[in-house]
């Protein structure tokens, strides 16, 4: 039994390498022929963007089934060095470009709010941009301060470098006072939802698209977040959704630049944000 | 092709695989150090080690906080952890049934090895965190304090890490704990001795190095552990004055932040990464040496 | 003073108490996980694409996912782990070199999976691009190899120590070459302890996530070549619950978790009993 044993396992230790080999041999073919889509499309970049992006993208080669286009995650700060690099054929970022990442073609596919959430009980329902600014200073520490019931307030954060604590930053803070540092930090949209819902006196900011009866968003100076005040630029904290290129797109990747800014993939960023057109 | 030169290449194959965790482990110093030197070079090793803020966008990378961050859990599961797991190890070893252990304690044990962090993560998420916010907002000392009324925190992370060790503590001083000589066992019982006498006398005394062992390999593993800590210890990079606190470990800083990172907080995070790289390889060769005594 | 019997007596009903407490601590984590995630258990969960960014519809692609994944993984790091130890415990007397591939393979096991993570966003991910096409399935698993290949060395080599020397003997003095004798006598009586530990080596590959986080994409899609991006059921799951924040989907991809980590676990003691009693046979 042994000798079959052993035959059998270095038998399949070689088909399993030479179909690794294979696989390696297998790629980059097909470049664009004329007219008919077709080819490889790289997408790297900020995790916000990645589910808008599968859903996109899983649309998109629905229609062209020769097409194949890869989403992989990173982070924003990865999706614009990829871009810059030409290591991706569309980099994606969840913040704007800062002065020195400026050399690079950029579209805007979305606009994604950001809300104010407490926990559904807490009676507070409207806070002016002052208020907010003094609670995620440290200022204001007490809910009994704002009208609402007494207990210290917990200040949720993102952390440094996400794109919605940049936009939140740039558009709340201002340039002087930073976020105190008493504030728990979770990493996404997600666990700080998740977290404010478990916490009456906790507060945080989310992406628009993140809101769920779970928790409650706040009006800010009397202007509710919604997808139409965003529009109207009635609410004013929002940020863009990047798709990042190293120059002027061509053939697959332009149609597919093109595709998302059309009605019709504009109609799938409606579904969970804010189209820009 | 001969037969001795054919064997002579079976070797050099197999030398060149055996140097290849080796060459990983070089590989892995080399690149960290590699990407987080710069940052220690511009700022200064005190002011990038002993440096109390983490503040990326305004050029602050102090560690100090991660790096006590990373010593308060990992001691508060060392506390939790050993007692539990040592006597475990001493309750399997020497006193149960074998019926029991085999069919029951020992798969416990390990699935409890077996089930990913993130499981734990998502359990102590959801079921500690809550518990401990419910109790310390009803402390008046406590629940005036933001960051200390969340739930999450040391404690939070600490016990649920001390869960994760209890597998890793349990096997090692096991092994140590069955592997003392009979003789002495039975000579002790043969002087009269009640057998817990014998065990806390005798035995334990005997494998104290691989007890001691199974304890730092459970400390290497826990100051390592990642994803189910950044669910559970809040992660804000303050230096913790209270076992409340909310705070930031290593593994957690470089978790959390790499994703969105660009430049010189890159490099700032792989900073992170040497300090951790080096506090393991310490931990490392203490329990290799702790093995190696009691084995030469 | 106490006596010694009552001490006797406390200090059992302390041991028990301990190692029934560890008991108790793993069915609470096991009983909640299922609480929240039973509803969820279907085989359409099992079989559908994820909707709406993972909140809805199943994880399919991910438990493809996870198994391509550590396919990969495992064809990566086998061979180069048995070869390793075969050389460790054939080939070499203790010299200095052979102490520095053992420091290596020690230091490597207690490295914490997020700064090999680290390494290899660095190194297969950034460096070796053109090559690996960046976060990819492939990028993924070199990562996880080199995690799982102290495992696979340590078990293989106390696999091949168990082999009694009178069969190395015998084989040597039927004229057998060392080769030979390593590939048709030590190895296949070696089999079962190879094995058990290719599963331990499966079992933290199925469950890590930290490492992967930084170098295997996270795609949503099921990957069709070694460069694709992919993602595992426990990356799916930590994204999930954080990102997307639906809890019930994550507690269902736990309890998938838990049970493909069970069901690891049993085959692993079946093929050490049924090996055994077969060698034995």
């Amino acid at each position: 039994m042994s000798k079959l044993f052993k035959s059998k396992f270095f038998a399949i230790v070689l088909v399993m390498m030479i179909t690794v080999v294979a696989g390696c041999g297998q790629e980059k073919e097909a470049q664009s022929e004329e007219n008919e889509l077709e080819g490889t499309i790289q997408i790297a970049g900020s995790t916000s963007v990645q589910p808008l992006s599968e859903e996109l993208v899983k649309a998109f080669m629905a229609e062209n089934n020769k097409v194949r286009i890869n989403v992989a995650g990173g982070g924003s700060g990865a999706g614009v060095k990829a871009a810059a690099a030409g290591t991706a054929d569309i980099g994606a970022s969840s913040r704007e470009l800062k002065e020195e990442e400026k050399n690079v073609k950029e579209y805007v596919i979305a606009l994604d709010g950001i809300a104010i959430i407490v926990h559904k009980d807490n009676p507070v329902n409207d806070l002016s941009q002052e208020d907010i600014k003094k609670i995620f200073a440290g200022e204001i520490t007490n809910w009994s301060e704002l009208g609402g019931e007494d207990g210290a307030i917990h200040v949720y954060n993102r952390e440094d470098g996400s794109g919605t604590r940049g936009a939140f930053t740039e558009l709340i803070m201002g340039k002087e006072v930073s976020i105190t540092d008493k504030a728990i930090i979770q990493n996404s949209t997600g666990a700080v939802r998740t977290a404010v819902a478990g916490d009456k006196t906790g507060i945080g900011y989310i992406s628009l698209g993140g809101i769920n009866e779970e928790i409650k968003a706040l009006k800010v100076d009397g202007v509710e977040a919604t997808v139409e005040n965003i529009k109207t630029k009635t609410y004013k904290i929002y940020r863009p959704f990047l798709y990042l290129t190293q120059k002027e797109p061509e053939g697959v990747v332009k149609a597919y630049i093109d595709w998302v800014l059309s009605l019709e993939g504009q109609g799938i960023v409606a579904e969970h944000f804010i189209p820009v057109k | 092709m001969q037969r001795s030169q054919r064997e002579k290449v079976y070797k050099a194959l197999l030398f060149c695989s055996a140097l290849m965790a080796l060459f990983v482990i070089i590989l892995i110093g080399g690149f960290i150090f590699k990407e987080g030197l710069p940052v220690f070079m511009k700022y200064g090793f005190k002011e990038i080690f002993w440096g109390t803020e983490w503040r990326p966008s305004e050029q602050l990378y102090g560690q100090w906080p991660m790096v006590l961050g990373s010593i308060y859990i990992t001691l508060g599961a060392l506390c939790l952890g050993v007692p539990l797991g040592v006597l475990t190890a001493i309750f399997l070893a020497e006193l149960a049934p074998r019926k029991l252990v085999s069919l029951l304690i020992r798969p416990a044990i390990e699935l409890l090895a077996g089930i990913p962090s993130v499981v734990y993560g998502l359990f102590g998420m959801t079921t500690i965190v809550p518990v401990i916010r419910a109790i310390s907002k009803k402390v008046p000392a406590y629940a005036e304090d933001p960051l200390l009324s969340t739930g999450y925190g040391i404690v939070a992370g600490a016990i649920i890490l001390s869960i994760m060790i209890l597998p890793t503590i349990i096997n090692v001083a096991e092994d140590a704990i069955r592997s003392v000589p009979q003789d002495y066992k039975e000579g002790s019982l043969a002087l009269g001795a009640t057998h817990w006498q014998t065990i806390y006398r005798v035995i334990v005394p005997a494998a104290k190095s691989g007890i001691m062992a199974g304890v730092v390999l459970g400390l290497g593993r826990a100051l390592g552990e990642t994803m189910a800590i950044i669910m559970i210890v809040g992660n804000s990079p303050v230096i913790p004055h209270s076992l409340l606190s909310s705070v930031r470990s290593m593994t957690g800083n470089i978790a959390i932040e790499m994703a969105y990172s660009s430049g010189e907080h890159t490099q700032a995070l792989f900073a992170t990464g040497i300090i951790l790289f080096v506090f393991i390889m310490l931990i490392n060769s203490l329990a290799m040496f702790i093995v190696n005594k009691e084995a030469g | 003073m106490i006596k010694p019997q009552k001490t006797e007596r406390v200090a059992k009903v302390v041991l028990w108490t301990a190692a029934m407490l560890t008991v108790i601590t793993l069915v609470l984590i096991l009983g909640y996980i299922f609480l929240h995630g039973f509803s969820k258990l279907s085989w359409e969960f099992l079989t559908t694409e994820p909707e709406a960014m993972g909140a809805e519809g199943g994880i399919f692609s991910s438990l493809v996912g996870t198994i391509i994944f550590t396919i990969t993984t495992i064809i990566v790091a086998v061979p180069v782990g048995i070869a390793a130890a075969v050389y460790l415990c054939e080939y070499t007397k203790n010299g200095i070199i052979t102490k520095l591939i053992r420091f290596g393979t020690d230091a490597l096991a207690g490295i914490p999976s997020i700064v090999i993570g680290l390494f290899g966003f660095a190194f297969f991910v950034t460096l070796l691009k053109p090559l690996t096409g960046g976060w990819s399935l492939i990028s993924g698993a070199l990562t996880g190899a080199c995690m799982i290949l102290p495992t696979l060395i340590r078990t293989t080599e106390e696999a091949i120590k168990a082999v009694p020397a009178s069969y190395r003997e015998g084989s040597y003095s039927l004229g057998a070459t060392k080769w030979q004798t390593i590939s048709r006598i030590i190895l296949p009586t070696a089999m079962p302890g190879i094995l058990t530990g290719v599963i331990l080596g499966i079992g933290r590959i199925v469950g890590e996530t930290a490492a992967l986080l930084l170098t295997l994409g996270g795609s949503l899609f099921i990957p069709t070549k070694l460069t694709d991006p992919a993602s595992t059921l426990s990356l799916h799951l930590y994204k999930v619950a954080m990102e997307v924040g639906a809890m019930d989907v994550a507690f269902g991809a736990a309890a998938v978790l838990i049970l493909t980590v069970l069901f690891i676990n049993i085959s692993a003691a079946l093929i050490m009993s049924l090996l055994k009693k077969k060698t034995i046979a």
